[in-house]
C-alpha cells in the first residue's frame, strides 16, 4: 500500500478533529469537554497552516536568497483564530469554575439532576 | 451625513467604546455612555441605508488596503438592511435595558453588562457590513463569546450551564464555518465574498467545495438554531437577564440567517448549489419540522421565556423555509420575516421582562390576571402575540402572506397548506398566556403588582407601534426585501 | 361632504368613539351619552353616502399600501351599503337597549363593553366599505379579535371555554381556508379589487374555481356554515346585547356579507353558474338549513334555541349566494336586512326577559306574557318575520329566495325553504303563544323588584306586570317597528339589490 505522505499533515487533522469531537461530544466533564473542543480547534489551525505551507519555501521575507516562500495569509488568519480560541477557552473554563461555585460539581449529569429538581 | 467613513464608524463606535464602559465603576455613566454609542450607530446604520437604496452597494476598504488583501466592507441592501435592524434593536434594548439590569444584575457587574453588550453590537454590526469571510468569523466570534457572557450574567444558575452549553456548540459551529473557509480558500485563494463569488462556479463541482459547503452550512446552521441544531437556544433565552433575551432573540439568529443567504445565494449563487445539490430539499424539510416541532414544544412549556424560544425556533423555520424555495419571492419572505419577527419577539420578551420585574417569575401563572394589574404591558404582549399568529393589521400577516404567495407560486401548495396549519399552532401558545393574564385573577400573595416602568414600556410600545405599522404599510419594508432578494439572486440592482 | 369623506368618517367615528369612551369611563352618564352619540353621528354620515351610491356612484378611497400592489382601499357598492346601514343603524338601537341591559343587569366592566363595541361597529363597517379583498379580510379579523373580549365578558369559566370555540373556529377557519383562498386567487389573478362580474373568469380552470369556492365558503367561518358553526351557540354565554351584535349587527352579517360579496365580485354569478362549482355547497346550505332548525327545536334555553335557529338563516343566504341567481342573489341580499331586525328582537326579548325575571330556559317562561305583555308581543312579531309571514319584512327575502330556486330550476329548494319556514313555526312561536295562553307555573316571590327600581323604570305594579327596563323597551319598539315598516316598504332595499345583480 502506497502511502501519500504529502496528505499526511491531512490525515494529522482528520484524527485530531474526531477526536476532539468525540470528546466534547461524549465527556460528561465540563472541563474535559473544554480540552475537547481546544483539540478539534487545533486541528483545525494545523489544517490551515499545512494550507499554506509551500514545499521547499521558506519564510516570506524579503531577502535576495529567498524566491520560493509558503504563502503567508493563512499563517497570518490563524494567528486570529488561535487568539479566538484562547479567549473562547477562557471564557469557557470561567464559566465552568462559575458553575461549580454554583452547583458544587463539574459533571453534566450531576448538573442536570440539579436542574431538573429546581423549580422555577 | 455623507462622510465615505459611515459604514467602518458603526462598528468601530461600539467596538471602541466597549473598553471604557468597562473602566467605569457604576451602571449610569457606563449606560449613558453605551446609549450615546449604540443610537449614533443606529443613525448611522440608517445614513447608510438611505445611501444604499438612493446609490446601490457602497464599498469600502479598511485601511485604505485594497480588496483581495485589505480587508472590504461590501455594503448592499440587505446588508444594511441587516445593520438597522441589528442597531435599531439594539438602541430599543439599551434604552430599555437600564431599569431592567438594575432589577437583575448586581451593582458591580452592570458596567460589564454594558461593555459585552456593545461588543456584541459591534460584532453583529461587522457581521453585516464585512465583505470578507475570515473578518466575518472574528466579527462572529466577537458577537458570540460576548453573547455567551451576556447570558451568564443573570442570576439564575442555570444560566450558567446555559451559557456553557452555548459555548460548546457555537464554538463548534463558529469552527466548522472556518474549515469551510478554509477549504475554500484552498480551491480559489481568496476569501473576499465577491472574488469567491466569481471564482466558485469554475471549481464548483469538485469535491473540496462540496465539503467546504457542506461545513459552512452546518455550522451557521448552528448559530442560527435550525432545527435539529437548536438545542442550546431555548435555555440560552429562557435564563439570560431579560433585556439580553430581547437582544439576543431580536438579531442573532437572524444575523446567522444573513450569514447563511450570504453564502448560499451571493458566494455560491452562480454555482447554484441550493438546487444542484439538493441543499434547499433539506432545509426545506429541517424548517417544516422547525415549524412543528418547536410549536408543539412550545405549546407545553410552562415558563414564557422558553415557550417564547421555542416559538423563535419554529419561527426561524420560516425563514429557512422562504431561502429554501430560493425563488425572489420566498427569500423575500424570508428576509421581511426576518426584519418582522426581530419586531415582534423583541415586543414580546420586552414584555415578558416587564412582568419578570414585578412579578418575579416568567412562568405562566405568573401572569394570572396582569391584564388587570400591568394592562400596558400586557396589551403589548396581545399586539406582538397576534403577530405571532399572523392576523392581519400586523407584521407576521405581511410575512405570512408574503411566504404562503411563494410557496403558491412554485405551485406548491401543499406547502401553504403546511404553513397555514402551523400558524394554528401559534394560536394555541399565545393565547395559553393570553388566557391566564386576563381571565385569572390577581392572586392574593402577590400584593400590589404596579404597571413597568416608563423607560421599559417605552421601547416595548415603540416596538409594539412598529409591528402594527409595518403591518399595514408593509411596502417599504417589502420592497427592501424585494430588492435584496433579487441582488441575492444576481439580477437585482 | 363629500360621500368620500362621509365614508372614511363613518369608520373613523366609532374608533374615537371608543378612545371617547374609554377616557369617559369613570362617569358612566357622560360615557353612555358619548356612546349613544357616536352610533347616531355615524348612522347619519352612513345615510349621508346613501344617495350617491342609489345614484349609481361608486365612492372610493384608497389609504396606504399594505403590500405591494394591494392598498387598503375602500369602494361601497350597493351591498356594502346595505350592510354599513344596518349595523349603524342597529348600533344605535343596541346602544340605547345596552344602556338598560348593563344597569338594569349589574353587569362589570361596562366601559370595556362599549369600547370593544365600538371597535367592533368600526370593523364593521370596514368590511362593508372595503374595496378589496384584503382590506376585507383586514377588517374581518379585526373583528375576530375585537368580539373576543365581548364574548368573554364574564370572565368565568365557561366564558374562557367559549372564547376559545369562538376564536379558534373564527381565527382558524380564516387563517386556513380563507386567506389561502385570498393569497391563491392573488396569485392566479393578479388582483383582489372587487370588480362588477368577478376577477376570476378566464383565470381559472373549473375544479379550480370550485375549490377555491368552497374555500372562500367554508373560510368565511362567520357564515357558520355547518360543520363551522359551533362558535355561534358557544357564544351565548355574553351578555345579550353582544348576542344581538353576533347575531344581528355585525358578525353573522359580517359573514354572509362577505359569502355574497365574493361570489358576486370575486367570482362572478355567471362565471359560478356556467362553471357549477358551486352546486354541492347548495346542498350543504340546505342541510344546515334544515339540521340547524331541528336542533333549535330541541334547546330549552332560548338564547341556544335562538344561536340555532341563526345558524340556520344565516345558511338560507347562503344558499342564495350558492344558486346565483340574479333573484336569489337579490333574495340573499335583503334577507340580510330582514333577518338582522327579526333576529335582534328576539335577542332584544330573551335579553329583557332574563333582566325582568331571571329566566333563561323555554320551559320556564309559560304564562309570562301577563308579566311582560310587551316583551312577548314583540317576540311573536319578530318570529312571525323569521318565519316569513306578512306583514313582517321577512316575508320579502323568503319570497325572493324561493324565486331564486326557481329561476336555478330547482324545485328541490323551495321545498326546503317551505320545510323550513314550518320548522320555524315549530320552534319559534310556541313560546310567545304559550307565554300568552299557559298557566303561569308558580308565582315567583318578589325578590328581585327592589334593586332595579332606581334605573328610571317603575317598580313591578299590582297587577304582576314587570317589565324590562325602559331603555330595553325602546330598542325593543324601534326594532319591532322596523320589521313591519321593511314590510311596507322594502323598495329602497330591493332597489339597491337588483344594482348589485344587473350592474347599470
Amino acid at each position: 500500500m502506497s502511502v501519500d505522505w504529502g496528505l499526511f499533515n491531512y490525515w494529522i487533522v482528520v484524527i485530531l478533529m474526531m477526536a476532539g469531537f468525540y470528546v466534547v461530544i461524549a465527556q460528561g466533564n465540563l472541563v474535559k469537554k473544554i480540552v475537547g473542543l481546544n483539540i478539534f480547534q487545533v486541528s483545525v489551525f494545523v489544517f490551515y497552516i499545512s494550507m499554506g505551507k509551500v514545499e521547499g519555501g521558506s519564510a516570506p521575507i524579503l531577502s535576495d536568497a529567498v524566491t520560493l516562500y509558503s504563502n503567508p495569509l493563512p499563517h497570518v488568519l490563524i494567528l486570529t483564530a488561535i487568539v479566538v480560541g484562547v479567549a473562547t477557552t477562557a471564557l469557557g473554563l470561567a464559566l465552568v469554575v462559575r458553575i461549580r461555585d454554583a452547583y458544587g460539581s463539574v459533571e453534566e449529569d450531576e448538573i442536570d439532576r440539579y436542574e431538573q429538581e429546581q423549580e422555577d | 451625513m455623507t462622510s465615505p467613513h459611515l459604514p467602518v464608524l458603526m462598528v468601530v463606535l461600539p467596538l471602541m467604546s466597549a473598553p471604557f464602559c468597562a473602566v467605569m465603576r457604576r451602571g449610569l455613566p457606563a449606560w449613558s455612555l453605551a446609549l450615546v454609542v449604540t443610537w449614533t450607530s443606529f443613525a448611522l446604520a440608517l445614513a447608510v441605508l438611505t445611501q444604499v437604496l438612493d446609490h446601490g452597494t457602497i464599498i469600502y476598504s479598511i485601511g485604505d488596503w485594497a480588496a483581495p488583501w485589505g480587508i472590504e466592507y461590501r455594503i448592499d441592501r440587505i446588508g444594511a438592511f441587516m445593520a438597522v435592524i441589528v442597531s435599531g434593536i439594539g438602541a430599543l434594548s439599551l434604552a430599555y435595558s437600564r431599569r431592567s439590569i438594575a432589577h437583575e444584575i448586581g451593582v458591580r457587574r452592570r458596567p460589564l453588562f454594558y461593555t459585552m453588550f456593545l461588543l456584541s453590537l459591534a460584532g453583529l454590526l461587522g457581521i453585516s457590513v464585512t465583505g470578507d469571510a475570515f473578518n466575518l468569523f472574528v466579527f462572529l466570534e466577537i458577537s458570540s463569546l460576548s453573547s455567551y457572557v451576556l447570558i451568564s450574567l443573570a442570576s439564575d444558575r442555570r444560566a450558567l450551564t446555559a451559557a456553557y452549553r452555548y459555548l460548546i456548540m457555537g464554538t463548534i459551529g463558529a469552527t466548522f464555518y472556518i474549515i469551510g473557509v478554509g477549504l475554500m480558500y484552498m480551491m480559489t485563494g481568496t476569501l473576499n465574498l465577491a472574488d469567491l463569488a466569481a471564482r466558485v462556479p469554475e471549481v464548483a463541482g469538485t469535491r473540496t467545495i462540496l465539503v467546504a459547503l457542506g461545513f459552512l452550512t452546518v455550522g451557521i446552521s448552528l448559530k442560527l438554531a435550525l432545527f435539529p441544531l437548536h438545542t442550546w437556544l431555548p435555555n440560552a433565552y429562557a435564563f439570560a437577564p431579560s433585556v439580553v433575551t430581547v437582544f439576543l432573540a431580536s438579531t442573532a439568529t437572524k444575523v446567522a440567517i444573513y450569514v447563511l443567504l450570504r453564502i448560499l445565494f451571493t458566494v455560491f449563487g452562480k454555482a447554484d448549489v441550493i438546487h444542484a445539490q439538493e441543499i434547499g430539499d433539506v432545509l426545506m424539510v429541517l424548517a417544516l419540522l422547525a415549524m412543528f416541532v418547536a410549536s408543539l414544544v412550545a405549546i407545553f412549556q410552562d415558563n414564557v421565556k422558553r415557550l417564547l424560544a421555542f416559538s423563535s425556533l419554529a419561527q426561524v423555520g420560516y425563514m429557512i423555509l422562504g431561502v429554501s424555495m430560493a425563488t425572489a419571492t420566498g427569500i423575500s419572505a424570508g428576509i421581511i420575516h426576518l426584519f418582522n419577527h426581530a419586531i415582534m419577539k423583541g415586543a414580546l420578551f420586552m414584555a415578558v421582562g416587564c412582568v419578570f420585574m414585578r412579578t418575579g417569575s416568567v412562568r405562566v401563572e405568573a401572569f394570572a390576571g396582569l391584564g388587570r394589574a400591568m394592562p400596558v404591558t400586557m396589551a403589548a404582549f396581545v399586539v406582538g402575540g397576534l403577530s405571532l399568529i399572523g392576523v392581519p393589521a400586523t407584521v407576521g400577516f405581511i410575512s405570512k402572506w408574503t411566504l404562503i404567495q411563494a410557496a403558491l407560486e412554485t405551485g406548491a401548495w401543499p406547502l401553504a397548506v403546511l404553513i397555514l396549519l402551523s400558524s394554528l399552532l401559534a394560536i394555541v401558545y399565545v393565547w395559553k398566556v393570553v388566557e391566564v393574564a386576563y381571565f385569572q385573577p390577581l392572586p392574593s400573595y402577590r400584593g400590589d403588582v404596579r404597571e413597568a416602568p416608563l423607560s421599559m414600556v417605552l421601547p416595548m410600545w415603540f416596538l409594539a407601534g412598529c409591528s402594527i405599522y409595518f403591518g399595514i404599510d408593509a411596502a417599504t419594508t417589502l420592497g427592501i426585501a424585494r430588492d435584496a432578494a433579487a441582488a441575492l439572486l444576481g439580477n437585482g440592482p | 361632504m363629500s360621500p368620500e369623506t362621509a365614508m372614511l368618517l363613518a369608520m373613523a367615528l366609532p374608533l374615537v368613539g371608543a378612545a371617547g369612551i374609554q377616557l369617559a369611563g369613570p362617569w358612566p352618564n357622560l360615557r353612555e351619552a358619548v356612546t349613544l352619540l357616536t352610533a347616531t353621528a355615524t348612522f347619519l354620515l352612513v345615510v349621508q353616502v346613501l344617495p350617491s351610491v342609489a345614484a349609481g356612484a361608486r365612492p372610493e378611497a384608497t389609504l396606504f399600501q399594505m403590500l405591494p400592489g394591494l392598498s387598503i382601499a375602500f369602494r361601497v357598492e350597493p351591498l356594502g351599503m346595505i350592510f354599513a346601514l344596518i349595523a349603524s343603524f342597529l348600533w344605535i338601537v343596541t346602544s340605547v337597549y345596552s344602556i338598560g341591559y348593563m344597569r338594569g343587569h349589574h353587569e362589570e366592566n361596562q366601559t370595556r363593553f362599549y369600547t370593544f363595541f365600538a371597535v367592533a361597529i368600526a370593523s364593521a363597517l370596514g368590511i362593508a366599505f372595503a374595496g378589496n379583498m384584503l382590506t376585507l379580510f383586514l377588517f374581518y379579523e379585526v373583528l375576530t379579535v375585537s368580539t373576543f373580549p365581548l364574548v368573554t365578558h364574564h370572565g368565568t369559566e365557561e366564558a374562557r371555554r367559549s372564547g376559545r370555540t369562538y376564536l379558534g373556529i373564527l381565527l382558524g377557519t380564516s387563517i386556513c381556508f380563507q386567506l389561502f383562498a385570498i393569497i391563491w386567487t392573488w396569485t392566479l389573478t393578479g388582483t383582489l379589487d372587487f370588480t362588477d362580474g368577478g376577477i376570476l373568469e378566464g383565470r381559472a380552470s373549473a375544479l379550480v374555481i370550485g375549490v377555491l369556492f368552497a374555500l372562500y365558503v367554508y373560510g368565511i367561518g362567520k357564515a357558520a356554515l355547518m360543520p363551522f358553526h359551533r362558535w355561534l351557540p358557544a357564544a351565548m354565554v355574553a351578555p345579550t346585547p353582544v348576542s344581538a351584535l353576533l347575531h344581528a349587527v355585525a358578525v353573522v352579517k359580517a359573514g354572509v356579507f362577505t359569502v355574497l360579496k365574493v361570489t358576486v365580485y370575486v367570482f362572478g354569478i355567471d362565471l359560478l353558474r356556467t362553471v357549477g362549482g358551486s352546486e354541492w355547497l347548495q346542498y350543504m346550505a340546505a342541510a344546515t338549513i334544515v339540521i340547524a332548525s331541528l336542533v333549535a327545536m330541541g334547546k330549552d334555553n332560548l338564547k341556544a334555541r335562538l344561536a340555532y335557529s341563526t345558524i340556520s338563516q344565516l345558511s338560507y343566504i347562503v344558499l342564495g349566494a350558492t344558486l346565483v341567481t340574479s333573484w336569489s342573489v337579490v333574495g340573499a341580499g335583503m334577507h340580510i336586512a330582514m333577518h338582522a331586525f327579526g333576529k335582534i328582537t328576539l335577542f332584544f326579548c330573551a335579553g329583557a326577559i332574563l333582566v325582568a325575571s331571571h329566566k333563561t330556559e323555554i320551559s320556564d317562561m309559560r304564562g309570562l306574557g301577563r308579566a311582560m305583555p310587551f316583551t312577548m308581543a314583540a317576540f311573536l312579531i319578530g318570529s312571525l318575520s323569521l318565519i316569513g309571514l306578512p306583514p313582517m319584512g321577512g316575508l320579502w327575502s323568503k319570497w325572493y329566495l324561493a324565486l331564486g330556486a326557481l329561476e336555478a330550476d330547482k324545485m328541490f329548494f323551495v321545498g326546503v325553504l317551505m320545510l323550513s319556514s314550518l320548522l320555524n313555526v315549530a320552534y319559534l312561536l310556541p313560546i310567545p303563544l304559550r307565554g300568552f295562553f299557559a298557566a303561569p307555573p308558580e308565582p315567583e316571590p318578589a325578590a328581585d323588584g327592589q334593586d332595579e327600581g332606581d334605573h328610571g323604570h317603575a317598580p313591578a305594579p299590582a297587577d304582576g306586570i314587570r317589565e324590562a327596563p325602559l331603555a330595553c323597551l325602546i330598542a325593543i319598539a324601534i326594532t319591532v317597528t322596523g320589521s313591519v315598516v321593511l314590510f311596507f316598504y322594502p323598495d329602497p332595499l330591493f332597489d339597491l339589490m337588483r344594482q348589485v345583480v344587473s350592474p347599470h
